[in-house]
């Protein structure tokens, strides 16, 4: 199925945010995620499932004031 | 002299919070730091690719400044947007600091206080220690505090301008309403004189970023803000006196020697 990850088209087989994330190479990357604009806790992505057209966002530590 | 400011129960020796964006390098960042004595460095979370490594590098290079980190909501522009970005800073930097920015205006970058209050209270009744972004209004300081936050961030002037204090009315009436509240001047800064206004002012500590970052000579200057800050807190503590319109000499007049 097709969803966005931070914007661009991702095609993913499996339907959890977990999979999803593991699809698109963040591994065991420290990240923070949320699907549809509601945050996802990293312990919580195994269990949530992710339907088409879902909005993934994954976000990093970057520099802010 | 040990001068120490406390948020939310935590002790921190510096009053300077330094920002850690727009610096020419990340060894440019690490030695402004390291000359600032910041105690808190402020950061943000933002999209990343699959098998990029800039968040983990830039999150190594930040865990080596031993200081404490305070996260934003930068860029957010609704509350719900400020939520969740906040739950996710929460995960990613372990800690329930964040500071919370609801921007409501593209050109001055000024906070929405009605987003912002709403954001505030969803997030203080979740647990955050919230350090609101605002301006310098009174009323929403009151319902700031109201919801929780035991800290409050108003604005000098837009962030990124250098303007200084654009209301000073506006920031004094604040300090005398919330004597025991700390309050620290987050953005618009851009000298080192005017982080020392502040300070006389009787406010607890100053943010900085642009300021520093964007100097010629940015290691220099955020020393030159350390000084200046320690200069006005002294000032500020030492009891000024009151300013008035007549002259008064200095020199005493009795004994003057009397010469035609």
């Amino acid at each position: 199925m097709k969803v966005y990850l931070n914007g661009e088209p991702l095609e993913v087989a499996d339907d959890t945010l977990a999979a999803a994330l593991e699809a698109a190479g963040y591994g065991g990357a420290k990240v923070a995620t949320a699907v549809n604009e509601d945050f996802v806790p990293a312990a919580a992505r195994a269990a949530t499932p992710i339907e088409p057209g879902d909005r993934i966002e994954v976000v990093t530590p970057r520099q802010g004031g | 002299m040990s001068d120490p400011v406390t948020f939310y129960g935590t002790e921190v020796s510096s009053r300077l919070m330094l920002g850690t964006s727009q610096y020419p390098s990340p060894a440019v960042l690490a030695e402004a730091f390291r000359r600032s004595g910041a105690g808190i460095a402020t950061v943000s979370v933002r999209r990343e690719a699959g098998g990029s490594r800039a968040g983990a590098d830039f999150w190594r290079l930040i865990s080596d400044l031993g200081v404490k980190v305070l996260p934003n909501t930068a860029g957010c522009h609704s509350a719900r947007e400020a939520i969740t970005t906040a739950q996710m800073a929460r995960e990613l930097f372990d800690t329930d600091w964040i500071k919370l920015e609801v921007i409501g205006n593209a050109d001055t970058l000024q906070p929405d206080p009605f987003a912002l209050l709403d954001a505030a209270k969803s997030l203080t009744a979740e647990g955050f220690k919230v350090f609101p972004y605002m301006t310098e209004d009174l009323i929403l300081a009151e319902k700031l505090l109201a919801a929780g936050c035991e800290v409050l961030m108003p604005w000098g002037a837009p962030i990124g301008t250098g303007l200084g204090l654009n209301n000073r009315y506006g920031l004094r009436s604040l300090r005398a309403h919330f004597p025991e509240v700390p309050l620290v001047i987050d953005a618009g800064l851009g000298l080192p004189s005017q982080a020392a206004d502040a300070m006389e002012l009787g406010f607890d500590a100053v943010l900085l970023n642009t300021a520093v970052a964007k100097a010629g000579d940015p290691a220099a200057m955020a020393e030159g803000f350390a000084l200046a800050l320690k200069a006005g807190r002294l000032g500020y503590l030492a009891d000024p006196m009151e300013p008035r319109d007549m002259a008064a000499p200095s020199t005493p007049v009795l004994g003057k020697a009397f010469l035609s």
